[in-house]
């Protein structure tokens, strides 16, 4: 078994698999059964400033879409922060740690944005000892309309500026938590950085409606008849997260920044691929919401069996993929590959067929028996193909080896080439 | 209880009253919403579907798929019904492991097809609860066209013809329209009446109006109908039943499975019905599957089914060999009855092993008896009471395209036509695409 025992921005874990602050890191109960299930660490939901406990509505909070057999792909939610007393929240949070040392308890914070407030949240939990906290710049619903949240986060000088409150007021590492609901996740990484921010922890959810209800036409989560916009999370978000992670990790500037990766991690896979992208060590909700506590465990042993094939050890996993993220411009336009389809795992279903001929390239045929085979003079290699079988491996893409004449095009496949080096390219006829 | 599977003859309440309502009730329960759901939810909605092709009527599997999957099972009826109006029984009766199911891609890919026979089941049943009969017939076209015999191809051309606006006379000889839906499928298939509670849905197109106890003959014929009628329709089905040619058949104990499974299915009170100690079931389709599998669900303590080819020659599915095993009914293949013993009733059958040879189908000298207080017939059905005048194409009547028969204005379909499997949703094809035929025919001169 692969040693998965983490340090990220000092804070040590036994295991890179965080609680996201949410509502499964709310109360002592959750988290003790979490850290009975194995989490290496917890982020408790995000507590607010002293005084009158936050309201919730007392409807539906949550949202949600479905794929086949009602697998939950993508969760929103309109709940705000934490809605119990912050001394009872203190209490237990004191009370866990000092129960459970090994393990990771970073406390999330959302206060209004000016520095008296945050001096004083600091100076509260100063006393828990808990191992940092997370500023909580993202959430979009709610707290937002009241200048908190990702009202905060979508406004990088503030970002930067209660950063350094923070440190300031407090001897905690500082994880700033990112919303994505920006057009470009660059400018609050580098103000989080800029502010002394220990880390950037991302994503938080992206603002959405998950469906609209087509009886009463309210969006839902429905209250009486109206909706609001939530937070969208879970696996149908990941792809957004990894791609905001994995700018972070290559952009000049913040490289080197710790990340904790958010976003619809639910499998030891998803993990790896965030850690991969230059995550530290990964932050979960949805997925535990879903199936309950015990999938880390599977994350674990999935991780350690990962590692110990590779042989590598969990830093080396770290911002492996990081130099393979690149520009569009530098991908080689010299590298040439077709679809192949594996006659003996066609199941004969025709999708591919269908997708291309309808959308795309007609470089499918279909002949009698339902035999597919793919046409090498239309076939650009998209992979649509790929993407609709329903039968994995069975439509792979085969590389051209060099000299090979590419039967579309008429030409040889040769060295690496990108677009910046194109004839095509008018800056490139511009050089000239 | 006075009886058991013990009690030697044919008896009826050879088991405890519960046990009937439970051998005779819904063989596959419905899909619930959920299920359904699930079960959509598989189909991977190909191209040009594999499962279209292999359906007789071609329904847009896949699109009905969807539309349940969707939350539309209203809309999947539909789509069912436009191209099988019987989509209902079909559902329950179609052999969907040797058609649609059979050709399912997921069948290829992990031995377990769609669920497209239940959910079929699930769509059509949806709608038809709901008491819609989403078609609406055409303007009157003032024609008339007689259809005769009330089975899945006469229901099927009448609808279709109804829905063009003809007026249609349906001619049944038996009490009750149905044909086989009513009288030749097993109970366990179609309970709960469906049969009736379909076909008086499907008379809510209007147009039609039913006449039963009328068959064809010197009250009711061919030439009659051609003149009073602008068109005939033909789907009298398999009247006669073809017999063992084995001495002592005519024993007591000794009949047809045909009326065996009428019997059953016209009971109301299934335990009154006799059935044997040890009941024989000679021949190899699904008549003799179903006559022995509820041989057994009645009481029986054995049931053999003798077939005189091979397993692979057996017309009854591998599915159905399954359910017939399954239920305690054992089956011997290659062997051929060569008398039935028995003094008044019989009391055994004597079988010889047989060989496949050049010439045929030889008798070997080895035989064997197995004891019956109790034997059925199920080795084929023939045409009986063809009006004279119609050719006929081997033992059925020749037809050209969809149904034209040798005479003018006389069309043909079902089990009674040639060409195609002896199965309802092959009639129910078959008396669509005559009515349109028909139709065709009818409103030429008005283009």
């Amino acid at each position: 078994m692969a040693d998965l025992s983490s340090t990220f921005v000092g804070i040590k874990s036994p295991n890179p698999f965080w609680l996201a602050s949410a509502p499964p890191t709310d109360k002592e109960y959750n988290v003790r059964r979490a850290f009975e299930a194995g989490w290496g660490g917890v982020v408790w939901k995000t507590l607010g400033s002293e005084g009158p406990p936050i309201v919730n509505v007392n409807g539906p909070r949550y949202g949600a879409i479905w794929g086949a057999d009602r697998r939950l792909l993508g969760l929103n939610n309109i709940e705000l922060i934490t809605d119990r007393p912050l001394e009872v929240n203190l209490r237990e949070i004191k009370q866990v740690k000092r129960d459970w040392p090994d393990r990771a308890m970073v406390i999330s914070l959302m206060v209004p944005c000016d520095e008296e407030s945050w001096k004083d949240i600091l100076a509260r939990i100063e006393d828990t000892e808990a191992d940092g906290v997370e500023l909580n710049f993202g959430c979009p619903h709610g707290m937002a309309e009241r200048g908190m949240g990702s009202a905060v986060g979508q406004v990088p000088e503030y970002i930067e500026m209660v950063t350094r409150w923070v440190k300031q007021y407090s001897r905690m590492p500082c994880i700033v938590k990112l919303t994505p609901n920006v057009t470009s996740i660059l400018p609050p990484a580098t103000a989080a950085h800029r502010g002394g921010a220990d880390a950037v922890s991302l994503i938080n959810t992206v603002k959405s409606i998950t469906n609209v209800d087509l009886d009463n036409f309210s969006p839902f989560p429905m209250i009486d008849g109206k909706g609001s916009h939530g937070g969208y999370c879970g696996p149908a978000v990941k792809p957004i997260a990894l791609n905001m992670v994995a700018e972070i990790a290559r952009n000049p500037e913040t490289r080197g920044l710790p990340i904790s990766g958010i976003g619809g991690v639910t499998t030891w896979r998803d993990a790896a691929e965030f850690m991969a992208l230059g995550a530290g060590n990964v932050q979960v909700c949805t997925a535990a919401m879903t199936y309950g506590f015990k999938i880390v465990q599977e994350m674990i042993s999935g991780l350690s069996q990962y590692l110990d094939e590779k042989e590598m050890g969990l830093d080396d996993l770290i911002g492996r993929a990081v130099p393979n993220f690149v520009e569009w411009q530098d991908l080689n336009l010299n590298y040439v590959t077709k679809a192949r389809i594996d006659p003996d795992a066609c199941i004969k279903c025709g999708r591919c067929f269908a997708a291309c001929e309808d959308t795309s390239h007609q470089a499918i045929a279909m002949k009698p028996g339902r035999v597919f085979e793919v046409i090498d003079a239309e076939c650009v290699a998209c992979n649509l193909c790929v993407n609709v079988c329903p039968v994995e491996n069975c439509i792979t893409m085969v590389e051209l080896p060099q000299g090979a004449v590419d039967p579309r095009t008429g030409r040889p496949v040769t060295d690496y080439a990108n677009w910046t080096t194109h004839p095509n390219n008018p800056a490139t006829r511009a050089a000239e | 209880m006075t009886n058991t599977p013990l009690t030697p003859g044919v008896v009826p309440q050879r088991l405890p009253a519960p046990a009937y309502a439970a051998n005779f009730g819904d063989k596959e329960p419905p899909l619930t919403v959920h299920e359904a759901r699930v079960a959509a939810d598989r189909c991977y909605f190909c191209h040009d579907a594999p499962c279209i092709t292999a359906c007789p009527t071609s329904i847009d599997i896949p699109l009905f798929i969807r539309q349940i999957a969707t939350g539309t099972p209203e809309a999947a009826a539909r789509t069912i019904w436009d191209q099988n109006i019987l989509g209902g029984m079909c559902a329950r009766v179609c052999p969907t492991e040797t058609l649609c199911e059979e050709a399912c891609v997921r069948e290829a890919a992990e031995g377990k097809p769609v669920e497209i026979g239940r959910l079929q089941r699930h769509a059509t049943d949806t709608l038809m609860a709901q008491g819609v009969h989403p078609f609406t017939r055409a303007a009157p076209t003032g024609k008339r066209v007689a259809v005769v015999g009330a089975g899945p191809a006469g229901l099927a051309a009448a609808h279709r013809l109804a829905l063009h606006g003809h007026d249609v006379v349906l001619f049944d000889a038996r009490p009750k329209a149905g044909g086989l839906n009513e009288y030749g499928i097993a109970t366990y298939k179609a309970p709960g009446d469906f049969a009736q509670a379909e076909i008086d849905w499907l008379l809510q197109i209007g147009g039609i109006s039913v006449e039963t106890g009328r068959a064809l003959g010197p009250d009711l014929s061919l030439d009659t109908l051609r003149r009073d009628f602008d068109a005939v329709f033909l789907g009298i089905g398999l009247a006669g039943v073809n017999a063992l040619a084995a001495p002592g058949e005519d024993k007591g104990g000794v009949r047809d499975a045909v009326d065996f499974i009428a019997d059953l299915r016209q009971a109301a009170d299934k335990s009154a019905l006799p059935v044997g100690r040890d009941v024989v079931v000679i021949g190899g389709g699904m008549t003799a599957v179903d006559a022995a599998v509820q041989s057994k669900l009645l009481g029986a303590e054995t049931v053999t089914i003798v077939y005189r080819r091979g397993q692979d020659k057996m017309s009854a599915s591998g599915y159905e060999q399954d359910h017939a095993a399954q239920r305690g009914v054992r089956i011997v293949t290659n062997a051929a009855p060569v008398q039935v013993l028995g003094n008044g009733s019989v009391t055994g059958v004597e079988f010889a092993y047989t060989q496949e040879g050049p010439d045929g189908l030889a008798l070997s000298a080895e035989t064997f008896t197995l004891r019956a207080d109790q034997v059925f017939k199920a080795i084929g059905q023939t045409l009986d009471g063809t009006p004279q005048g119609l050719a006929l194409l081997g033992r059925k009547i020749a037809v050209t395209g969809p149904g034209r028969t040798s005479l003018a204005g006389v069309w043909a379909g079902g089990d009674c036509a040639a060409g195609g499997e002896d199965l309802t949703v092959t009639a129910v094809a078959e008396g669509r695409d005559a009515a349109e035929d028909i139709h065709a025919t009818l409103t030429a001169g008005a283009a």
